[in-house]
């Protein structure tokens, strides 16, 4: 059969369109083959990282800010004391704004008021990460949800994504603002998003992460979320515990026993 | 190179005109550089209102730029010669506005020198990185179209025939910049303000007609001083769709506050009640969105009744009331409405600093100046055509006269 | 020649730009013809790769470090001679050098403005960075050197993991 030239260019052409379109569709999936920092599927992988905050425990000593202090010296978090600008890894919020759901007209809980230690979630399905523009956030496969302080390009997109408020951004240059600054973790510059790691330098080196080991009360239990024996699993068995927004989907791996 | 020689000629007025905008230009540099050396702390920004001014009116002129359709698919889908000379005004328009929404997303982010990041590692699944894709492809549609209809009219041939699908791509294509922009917001499940899938359709609408105002605006003024005439006929037909966009777009807000306010979901009301009744004794946005729904009201008014329409007076107020509520609504309300109150039900106010507003006020000048430039271009492009034209005419009565 | 003025004065300025590199100059005149004076670590004769490597290309195994331990999670580095190193600038590039008197030496000589790693990093695992650095001495640095180094080195380099921690990557 006889084919023209130009005929097959368009053939060929209009091949590889469809062949690309399959390898876009893809990549727009989110299963890119290629990017080498992209999640694997988490369920692979035999470490799921989470946390279990102890409601009952945190409240014991009023005031305490244990866990706060110690991410903030362990990670070089600047001091703000205009909130606008605040960088908040670890921080508190009334019980009612973190749990809308439970303080509903008459089942007004006694906990009304106190303190609710929030980090990043470390979600399982994270719309910081879905949106990152460069991938500066990711998934990683032990569940940490990581970011990369040298390829942020401080576009804030993370910061609206996040449903939880977890995430700061470096309005100004930080370190003029840390009273102490510990020289085995870097600062960070202006202009740079950054929020809780879940410790993943101490995690490294077979650490808790710095809240966990701070809390007096041991109310901030860490550990596989993936293992029906760890610490955290035994206690989501024992006792009824809350998420934060769950009808989103996200997926946190940061659980609180009321 | 593209002309640009027939934009150092001009009038006096021409000359104080650019350098009262370079003057502001300038200023805004200057702010630029203080908010690069110090930080974006320098803005009214903050933890809970992550983004402000800036990508506001980013999202603004990203309908701008997506106007350019308006009169294009008229002119070149459905042949409606009126608006021959309108769609250059258009296009041009539409690479001004493009290149002003690049320079706020420049002056937006925490590290600009980084920017380049978003192609060396390109992310597929995040809608900002079709946002780039299809602002940059867009942008250099429109050059390459300019470029070739304008050369084309100078050199008085018609303009090759492999124009016409560029031109016809970018139709589908500034529909689809403006849907990524609004794809930015709609797919956040926290912040329910902008869940919506009304979010792109609203986009467009008012794009659709805040872009052809300033359209209209543009080409009376251009009447105004260079006796450049667009064409009654064009500007009418520009001003009907100016018309028929705002009463979509004040539709889709009416349907908007009824899904929010009968469904009373606190969550979803408690943005609504911000912006236009205030929260927790906050009532700062409260005058200006209710300023935006006056101009529509007034803007409506003045384009619905023809004889208010047509009338040179009342036109002008129409379309600088239909640009300045959309301007408000989107430019403003829109963002600080979707970070208010924060995910934790912390109102923040978010105000502008000055810093901010001579950066924004920057960029509109770079605006100003490169339409100047872009109008002056095409303005004498057409000139030159219309010269010859009457030379020509006078050679061939000098020439049966003399037979 | 009524342009006479005009011209001299656009000589004058080009003459003046174009010989810039000459008469801008930060370094002190005394350093300007000698080679950096780089200080040595005192106690450590071999880096993590060979001298003629690391001469031509840290700044590429350091980007590669930085690579491997944010984004892959890697922090061990098997050197050429079998020795296990943490990938860490401030733990084991800076638990040896000096960063005044050895990096910052031959990058101010060669007019190398690029490495922003300062901007986050501490200048070694001992001495955190300072509100501002240049007020540091050289006499201070040297005391901290030799303590602070094997100590630090030693704890740095680790054949295994906790079992109930795996590592980050399998």
């Amino acid at each position: 059969m006889k084919i023209t030239r130009k005929d097959f260019l368009r053939l060929s052409g209009l091949s590889f369109l469809a062949a690309g379109s399959m390898e876009a569709a893809r990549a727009i999936a989110g299963r890119s083959p290629s990017a080498k920092d992209s999640s694997e599927h988490p369920a692979k992988h035999p470490v799921q990282w989470g946390m279990v905050v102890d409601l009952r425990k945190c409240q014991k000593e009023k005031g305490c800010t244990a866990c706060i202090q110690a991410c903030d010296s362990a990670h070089n978090i600047p001091q703000f004391s205009d909130p606008k600008h605040q960088v908040k890894w670890i921080w508190t919020q009334p019980y009612e704004t973190v749990f809308p759901f439970i303080q509903n007209g008459y089942a007004e809980q006694s906990d009304a008021g106190i303190p609710v230690p929030l980090m990043c979630n470390h979600c399982a399905s994270p719309p910081c990460v879905h949106v990152c523009p460069t991938q500066a956030t990711w998934k990683r496969a032990d569940g940490i949800v990581m970011m990369d302080w040298h390829r942020c390009i401080g576009c804030r997109y993370c910061m609206a994504a996040c449903p939880y408020g977890s995430r700061s951004f470096n309005w100004f240059d930080p370190r003029p603002h840390i009273s102490h600054i510990n020289p085995d973790f870097p600062t960070r510059t202006r202009g740079v998003v950054e929020k809780c790691n879940f410790c993943e330098e101490r995690l490294a080196q077979g650490l808790r992460p710095a809240c966990v080991d701070a809390c007096p009360e041991k109310a901030l239990v860490f550990g596989n979320l993936a293992d029906p024996n760890s610490e955290p699993r035994q206690l989501l068995r024992k006792r009824f515990a809350v998420q934060r927004e769950p009808e989103l989907g996200t997926g946190p791996s940061v659980y609180y026993l009321v | 190179m593209f002309m640009f020689e027939k934009a150092i000629v001009g009038s006096r007025r021409y000359w104080i005109w650019l350098f009262c905008v370079l003057c502001v230009i300038a200023v805004g540099f200057v702010f630029y550089m203080y908010q690069l050396h110090v930080g974006l702390g320098v803005t009214g920004m903050s933890r809970n209102v992550s983004w402000g001014l800036y990508i506001a009116q980013f999202t603004f002129f990203v309908g701008i730029a997506a106007s350019a359709v308006m009169v294009v698919l008229p002119y070149y889908l459905h042949d409606y010669k009126q608006f021959g000379r309108v769609t250059i005004l258009g296009e041009f328009l539409a690479i001004t506005a493009v290149i002003m929404c690049m320079l706020f997303i420049y002056v937006d982010v925490g590290k600009p020198a980084r920017i380049f990041n978003m192609i060396l590692h390109p992310t597929p699944w995040s809608p900002m990185f079709w946002d780039m894709i299809s602002l940059g492809g867009y942008l250099f549609l429109n050059i390459v179209i300019t470029q070739v209809t304008l050369t084309a009219e100078r050199e008085e041939v018609a303009p090759p025939g492999w124009i016409k699908p560029v031109i016809i791509l970018s139709i589908p294509w500034a529909v689809s910049i403006h849907t990524v922009t609004a794809f930015l917001y709609a797919g956040l499940p926290g912040r329910s303000f902008w869940l919506t899938a009304i979010m792109a359709p609203r986009f467009l609408a008012g794009a659709f007609c805040s872009g052809p105002a300033l359209l209209i605006l543009f080409c009376l003024i251009l009447r105004k001083t260079t006796g450049f005439d667009a064409g009654q006929k064009a500007i009418d037909a520009l001003g009907v769709i100016v018309a028929y966009a705002m009463v979509i777009n004040v539709f889709f807000i009416v349907v908007e506050a009824f899904t929010v306010l009968y469904s009373r979901i606190p969550g979803d009301v408690a943005h609504l009640e911000y912006l236009y009744l205030g929260l927790d004794g906050n009532y700062h946005l409260v005058p200006w969105m209710w300023l935006s729904v006056l101009l529509a009201i007034v803007a409506l008014t003045l384009l619905l009744v023809p004889s208010w329409r047509r009338n040179r007076v009342l036109l002008p107020i129409a379309c600088v009331a239909v640009f300045l509520s959309l301007w408000l609504d989107k430019g403003l309300g829109l963002i600080v409405g979707g970070f208010t109150p924060s995910p934790l039900d912390t109102i923040t106010t978010y105000t502008p600093t000055l810093p901010e507003w001579s950066i924004v006020i920057g960029i509109w000048a770079v605006g100003a100046l490169m339409i100047t430039v872009f109008y002056k271009i095409a303005l004498a492009v057409h000139e030159e055509v219309g010269e010859e034209e009457v030379h020509q005419e006078d050679v061939l009565v000098a020439r049966t006269a003399s037979h | 020649m009524r342009d006479r003025l005009w011209i001299l004065a656009g000589l004058a300025l080009f003459a003046a730009a174009i010989t810039v590199p000459f008469w801008y100059v930060h370094t002190p005149a005394r350093d300007l013809t000698k080679i950096p004076n780089i200080v040595l670590p005192a106690n450590q004769k071999q880096c993590v790769a060979p001298l003629s490597y690391m001469r031509a290309s840290h700044m590429k195994l350091l980007m590669a470090w930085r690579f491997q331990v944010v984004r892959d999670g890697e922090r061990k580095y098997v050197a050429f001679n079998h020795k296990v190193y943490d990938k860490s600038l401030t733990g084991t590039c800076l638990g040896c050098h000096n960063k005044e008197q050895f990096c910052d030496r031959c990058h101010t000589y060669a007019g190398v403005s690029g490495p922003y790693c300062w901007n986050c990093h501490n200048p070694s695992p001992t001495r955190a960075v300072a509100a501002a650095p240049e007020t540091m001495r050289p006499e201070e640095d040297a005391p901290n050197l030799a303590q602070g180094l094997s100590a630090h080195l030693l704890s740095q380099i680790r054949h295994g993991q906790p079992s109930s921690f795996p590592r980050s990557r399998p």
